[in-house]
């Protein structure tokens, strides 16, 4: 159902054009600041480093009503579970960017406190390193995903071939990789496309998502 | 709802087409139910004992301290927990979440509230959403390195934790600063309480619905946060005030820019103060809301704007003076009924008094040293490691291995923005802590929630947690 | 050159243990050692006295520094709770150091002395595991609730991730 499930020609390719053009220019993120990354983003909002010339100032308190999601500081091992349920809340399309060093990667705290990468347990789709990243730096992110949204293929949308294994012992395997046999190229909602971490006695679950090729 | 047809991966985990994840097993999910997936996530999020229960279920102090009974007084009245709202009963009351992730707690707190429709009754805030492990981080660090850990506590305020952290080394140090280094840490400090108060402004403009202010307050920040970029390189997080001195030396050129920063944001201020003093709908939402006494105060260990908004004096830049705060006038500002109100035209004044102190920094600033000449502490300038073997010997051992500290164990206090920042080092001469434990405000201020919200409405709990101005990154550490 | 030594102490509790205040502009330091029976009541007389508040109360674990430097006649323990009282009318401090032994971890709660020690209590009690009785709420503050372990203890580790860079040459 919508547009994901038209097959892609030349009927719809200016269709197409249309919806990434207006979901590009009217991204309304989610408050999910959690640091010093947050007060970064908060300035990008304000005044100097305006978002709304994007049509992004309007952060949107509830998830329900946000397309992107920027995590803006650590995520706790507390934090994970709520991080996963605002995003699970979003409605598609959703992106993910991931503000600071901290969110990307677990930044200067590698320690038991902090999840080491929200890619652990959100996709991302953009990155923007810096501790915290100036304005500008969030700027040219956010600018990243715009120009990725525009030239991404909107009938084929990360979430196809979710392989999941349930073994806490399996390592990452790359030759494990499916694509629907039924023929559907379109995104599945049954399939959900992401990672679970939670605190360290509970059994990981690993998945993968098998989107496009970088 | 289940297809017959099922897709075999290749690893012979087979995979129907429209198959629901399964509930994970472990620690935080009970058995997997119809409901499945939601039930699940209900679960996962929450925080078992750490969360507000029932009235039936809450022993009576706790009941107690979450209706804001602070005082216990021995002769007095002392609350029953059997009184504790029993007009309303447990079906009339709703207990509610707000937060973590919420536009107007002021980061990732979490408070859970029990209401009588819109009236708050007992209030509980649930933290640690933001818990980083500093202080373990901090064991593995050298001197040198600790300002970058705990320049993240208080985001808002970085260079008072890097000042904080600094003092409480060099006291264990015992060396004697040279008078550059105190008044450029002074100037700094100062710029930096008038930009975290500007930031404060913004947000408790936000919180009282004045989305004006929010823009307003960021853009003076912008200026104050050029110029902390001119000087230590970053807009936030600066890792600028180290053990032995400060980083580097002002940059040329810096009485001007300071003094075009004091120069813009004071006939601003009036200007804000215009836009939220002289507005009723302002000073209805703020005044007798968020009443606090002195002696809740002094019970609850608070400090900062919400101890002087009582009416108690009490600063420590007046009463034990750290760096050359004894050798610069201003006033302490004070307030009355421990409102809201008074604690937002306290930090209003507060940042005039900084201005203030700023522009007698300005004249007052001696030449000489920005950092101390002890060649095991403070690492050689970079110019000289080309030349002298020794130098270069030094820098190496002050940057890989840290210098010692002698053993013992001190308590530093300093006043940030938001109260007593103390840091307490413990050194078992090693270079590296033994253990630092940072006294946030914040951390200790939250206490006062309980208190402030009761009987209040619930937008009122929302300027009241505002007017707390709790930064979750020095109450989690 | 200055003096530092903030932490000389001799003497046993409760009598006062003095050391060297700093000269220049730190305000001088008393701290007082009284065993765990003593501590109440220590606390509650300094309360008379007129430290109206209780500006910091922390732990430590002292497992892998067993020879620092206590009063004559104290004997080390494994952890060690530090007390930091401030008093606004005579502008001074005093610190209470109780030393708590690590198999029975447990003391007493200042919650009805100073109210502002609750919050500071369950964070000594979920970093480090020290039990202080009667308390209202003794439950974790910082760490999830099921999380096992308590992490500023000396035998809990980091917890570090090992990272792998790209191209890295190997294990040196």
């Amino acid at each position: 159902m919508g547009l994901e499930d038209l097959q892609h020609n030349f009927l719809t390719g200016r269709l197409e054009d249309l919806v990434k053009w207006a979901r590009t220019y009217s991204m309304w993120p989610a408050t999910f600041g959690l640091a010093c990354c947050a007060i970064e983003m908060m300035s990008v909002g304000a005044a100097d480093f305006d978002l709304a010339r994007f049509g992004m100032e309007v952060f949107r308190a509830s998830p329900r009503q946000a397309d992107l999601m920027i995590v803006a500081g650590r995520v706790s091992q507390k934090m994970a579970p709520v991080l996963r349920q605002v995003y699970d809340q979003m409605m598609e399309p959703k992106w993910v960017l991931s503000m600071g060093v901290c969110a990307s990667t677990g930044g200067m705290f590698n320690n038991y406190a902090i999840v080491q990468g929200v890619d652990q347990i959100v996709p991302v789709d953009v990155y923007a390193p810096g501790c915290p990243p100036t304005p500008e730096t969030l700027m040219h992110a956010i600018l990243t995903l715009h120009e990725k949204v525009r030239v991404e293929d909107i009938t084929r949308r990360p979430g196809l071939g979710l392989e999941v294994s349930l073994s806490s012992d399996e390592g990452a395997d790359t030759d494990d990789v499916i694509s629907p046999s039924d023929g559907t190229t379109g995104w599945n909602p049954d399939r959900p496309d992401a990672v679970h971490l939670g605190t360290p006695k509970r059994n990981p679950i690993i998945a993968r998502s098998v989107g496009e090729p970088l | 709802m289940s297809d017959s047809t099922a897709t075999d991966a290749g690893d012979g985990v087979p995979h129907t087409d429209t198959v629901l994840p399964e509930p994970l097993s472990g620690a935080g999910y009970d058995e997997p139910s119809e409901t499945g997936t939601e039930k699940g996530l209900i679960v996962e999020t929450s925080e078992g004992a750490q969360e507000l229960f029932p009235r039936t279920q809450t022993g009576p102090d706790e009941l107690r301290r979450e209706a804001g009974a602070v005082l216990r007084l021995p002769e007095g009245v002392v609350i029953n927990a059997d009184d504790i709202d029993i007009e309303v009963s447990d079906d009339e009351t709703m207990i509610i979440n707000m937060g973590p992730q919420h536009p107007s707690t002021h980061g990732v707190l979490r408070l859970m509230i029990e209401l009588d429709g819109e009236t708050v009754l007992r209030t509980k805030p649930v933290i640690g959403y933001l818990h980083t492990g500093m202080e373990k981080t901090a064991e593995e660090l050298t001197y040198v390195q600790g300002p970058t850990n705990v320049t993240r506590m208080d985001y808002l305020s970085p260079l008072h934790n890097e000042l904080v952290l600094s003092l409480a080394v060099e006291a264990l140090l015992g060396v004697e600063m040279p008078p550059r280094s105190d008044w450029i840490r002074m100037l700094l400090v100062e710029l930096n309480r008038m930009s975290s108060h500007l930031m404060w402004m913004a947000t408790n403009g936000m919180d009282h619905a004045s989305t004006s202010m929010m823009i307003y307050g960021f853009r003076e920040r912008e200026m104050i946060l050029a110029f902390f970029e001119k000087t230590t390189g970053l807009r936030m997080n600066h890792n600028f005030i180290r053990p032995g001195g400060t980083a580097a030396d002002l940059p040329d050129g810096w009485e001007d820019d300071v003094t075009v920063i004091c120069d813009t944001v004071l006939p601003r201020l009036d200007e804000y103060d215009e836009l939220l003093t002289g507005q009723p709908l302002f000073r209805q939402r703020s005044e007798g809301v968020g009443n606090l006494s002195a002696e809740e105060a002094l019970a609850l260990s608070l400090t900062g704007p919400l101890l002087r908004s009582t009416g108690v004096p009490w600063d420590l830049r007046r009463a034990m003076p750290y760096l050359r705060y004894d050798e610069v006038e201003f006033d302490v500002i004070v307030g009355t009924f421990g409102d809201n109100f008074d604690r937002y035209s306290i930090r209003l004044n507060e940042i005039r008094e900084s201005i203030r102190i700023v522009r007698q920094i300005v004249e007052k600033m001696p030449a000489g040293d920005y950092r101390v000449q002890d060649k095991k502490v403070t690492p050689p300038p970079r110019g000289r490691i080309d030349e002298s073997m020794e130098a270069l010997i030094h820098h190496f051992k002050v940057f890989t291995e840290g210098f010692r500290v002698p053993e013992g164990e001190v308590y530093v206090a300093t006043e940030s923005p938001r109260g007593e920042l103390g840091c307490y080092l413990v050194s078992d001469g090693s270079p590296k802590p033994y253990r630092m434990h940072i006294r946030g405000p914040s951390f200790v201020n939250l206490q006062a929630l309980p208190l402030m919200m009761r009987g209040g409405l619930l937008a009122d709990g929302v300027v009241a947690c505002s007017s707390v101005d709790p930064v979750m990154g020095e109450v989690d550490r | 050159m200055t003096t530092t030594t903030d932490g000389d102490a001799t003497s046993d509790a409760p009598a006062p243990a003095v050391s060297t205040p700093r000269v220049r502009r730190d305000s001088a330091q008393e701290i007082l050692f009284p065993t765990r029976e003593q501590y109440l009541e220590v606390v509650g007389g300094l309360r008379d006295e007129g430290f109206e508040m209780c500006a910091d109360l922390c732990a430590v674990d002292y497992l892998t520094h067993p020879g620092r430097h206590l009063p004559d006649g104290m004997v080390p323990e494994r952890f060690e709770v530090v007390v930091n009282l401030l008093s606004l009318s005579q502008v001074r401090r005093v610190r209470v150091r109780v030393q708590v032994p690590a198999t029975d971890a447990e003391v007493a709660t200042l919650f009805d002395l100073y109210p502002g020690t609750e919050a500071m209590e369950r964070e000594a009690y979920d970093l480090l595991g020290i039990v202080f009785t009667g308390h209202p709420d003794m439950t974790r503050i910082l760490l999830p609730e099921d999380w096992e372990g308590h992490p500023l203890r000396k035998d809990y580790g980091v917890g570090r991730v090992p990272v792998q860079f790209k191209g890295a040459p190997g294990p040196r």
